[in-house]
């Protein structure tokens, strides 16, 4: 399938205007979810550190330097991307399947489109462009939240906390977490699109097609993300 | 003109289209008939290009479909307009969006040409004021003429139909009927249609090809198909007894139209 995406687009305009609409459906369209499960990931962990924390030996400001590393390194790449194989991979296959179903792929190729360009690629692209943009915002609010948790339930004061936000930063850890995105982004958006793309039956088809790449997204997910750390930490 | 010339096609062991030869000709309705799985949703997928025959060669004015090179293959593509059982409108998009994608992809008109030309065909089909509605929004019957308006805007030479008439009541099926016979004679183009509703097939079949288990087993027009002799077509059209009488009548008044020219003649 990956191979058959690579043509001459007809009109590239049409190619553009559908690469923007994934843009917006993809980026804009998971934002909200990706903010509220951003603010509670970073909000549990900055809890559940400081209660594993019980040493007076170690500074109340390493609640902060753990909160950002767990967000940067694993939270944010990690457990956005499993929801957003759900929201997004779900949405992919199942659109991609009703097409094909309803034959509107065939009626597109019939037109003389090369459908793997025009529905799939701007899919992958705009997962590749938006996907790390969301879990680099994940990341951002993540950490905020983890800080206002800290605050208000008063486990650390803000500057404390922000003094372990500031010490110790590796900035490897971010091109480590981008590595993630990325690699993640491509499994998101392709595995759906094929599973949707080859569907063959019915509605019940469209259905179990969406489910299983979503399963499938979400093992490759955990699979690419262990053997990341192996080769990049 | 579309050849089709010596066309074989099977899903593993099983044939699904034998040595099948057609000729359909510029300006009339080349309707396909059959039981259902006597292969003509298979041949017409041969033909349009969406299924690779095993062997054999579709021939549209002298280019052939298989030895065509890539983008010999995309010019012809933009020739043929097609007709979707289920009419295959974009569901995201509206009426309007929906013609006006083959001209917003493959042509380099303004948009008040566009939206000319959108307004011009959903004229044709009777289909004016529905220019917002969405696919979901129009009846089965609008679906179909939404159908033809898309098949249709890029100016086709070819056009193609799989069971227009499909989930419609009889006097929408006439409609869609109607529309076909008279766009191909307005534009003059060579319509492929297939269908297994008789009234199509009296209505509109100016050239007829009655598929059996995977090969062409008659071919003629509408006045032709009733006085057919050969047993398969006959266990298929006057699978009714309904149709039997209407057969019967008609044949009845043909005879008794016969005498009376006879006596004219005398």
């Amino acid at each position: 399938m990956l191979k058959g995406m690579f043509s001459r687009p007809e009109n590239p305009k049409m190619y553009w205007k559908e690469f923007m609409h994934q843009c917006v459906e993809i980026g804009i369209g998971s934002l909200p979810i990706v903010v509220i499960i951003s603010l509670f990931l970073g909000a549990v962990t900055t809890v559940q550190t400081a209660y594993q924390l019980v040493s007076p030996l170690v500074p109340a400001s390493t609640i902060g330097q753990i909160v950002r590393d767990s967000m940067i390194l694993e939270l944010s790449p990690t457990v956005v991307s499993i929801v957003l194989a759900g929201v997004v991979g779900s949405k992919i296959a199942s659109e991609l399947g009703n097409m094909r179903i309803s034959e509107q792929i065939d009626a597109l190729e019939i037109m003389g489109i090369n459908t793997k360009t025009y529905l799939v690629l701007p899919k992958i692209l705009a997962a590749l462009l938006m996907i790390p943009c969301l879990i680099t915002l994940s990341a951002f609010l993540g950490i905020w939240g983890g800080r206002m948790a800290a605050n208000m339930s008063g486990i650390v004061a803000s500057d404390i906390f922000d003094i372990g936000l500031r010490s110790n930063f590796l900035p490897k850890n971010v091109w480590f977490a981008l590595s993630k995105a990325y690699t993640f982004a491509f499994i998101v958006s392709s595995i759906p699109a094929y599973f949707g793309y080859f569907v063959t039956g019915g509605s019940l088809e469209i259905g179990r097609s969406s489910t299983t790449s979503v399963v499938v997204s979400c093992i490759l997910i955990l699979v690419a993300d262990y053997a990341l750390a192996a080769l990049l930490l | 003109m579309i050849e089709v010339k010596n066309l074989k096609k099977s899903f593993g062991d099983k044939t699904i289209l034998n040595d099948v030869n057609l000729v359909m000709e510029t300006g009339k309705s080349n309707l396909i008939i059959g039981s259902s799985g006597s292969g003509k949703t298979v041949l017409l997928k041969c033909i349009i290009g969406l299924f690779s025959p095993d062997e054999g060669k579709v021939v549209f004015d002298g280019v052939s479909m298989i030895d065509a090179t890539k983008d010999e293959k995309k010019d012809l593509r933009q020739q043929i307009g097609m007709l979707f059982q289920g009419s295959a409108l974009f569901d995201s998009m509206t009426v309007e969006k929906n013609i006006k994608f083959p001209l917003d992809m493959f042509t380099t008109l303004t948009s008040g040409e566009k939206m000319k030309k959108v307004n011009e065909v959903l004229a044709r089909v009777n289909m004016q004021g529905a220019n917002k509605k969405l696919p979901s929004e129009i009846s089965g019957g609008m679906k179909k003429r939404v159908g033809i308006a898309r098949a249709i805007v890029l100016n086709p030479k070819y056009l193609f139909c799989d069971e227009p008439n499909s989930g419609l009541d009889p006097q929408t099926s006439l409609v869609i009927d109607r529309l076909i016979r008279d766009i191909t004679v307005e534009y003059n183009i060579t319509t492929v249609v297939v269908t297994h509703d008789m009234n199509s097939v009296m209505e509109i079949g100016d050239h007829i090809f009655y598929m059996y288990q995977g090969h062409k087993q008659w071919e003629g027009s509408n006045k032709e198909i009733i006085r057919s002799t050969d047993e398969k077509l006959n266990e298929f059209i006057f699978a009714s007894n309904f149709l039997q009488d209407a057969k019967q009548m008609r044949m009845m008044q043909e005879g008794q139209e016969e005498k009376e020219q006879v006596n004219v003649n005398a």
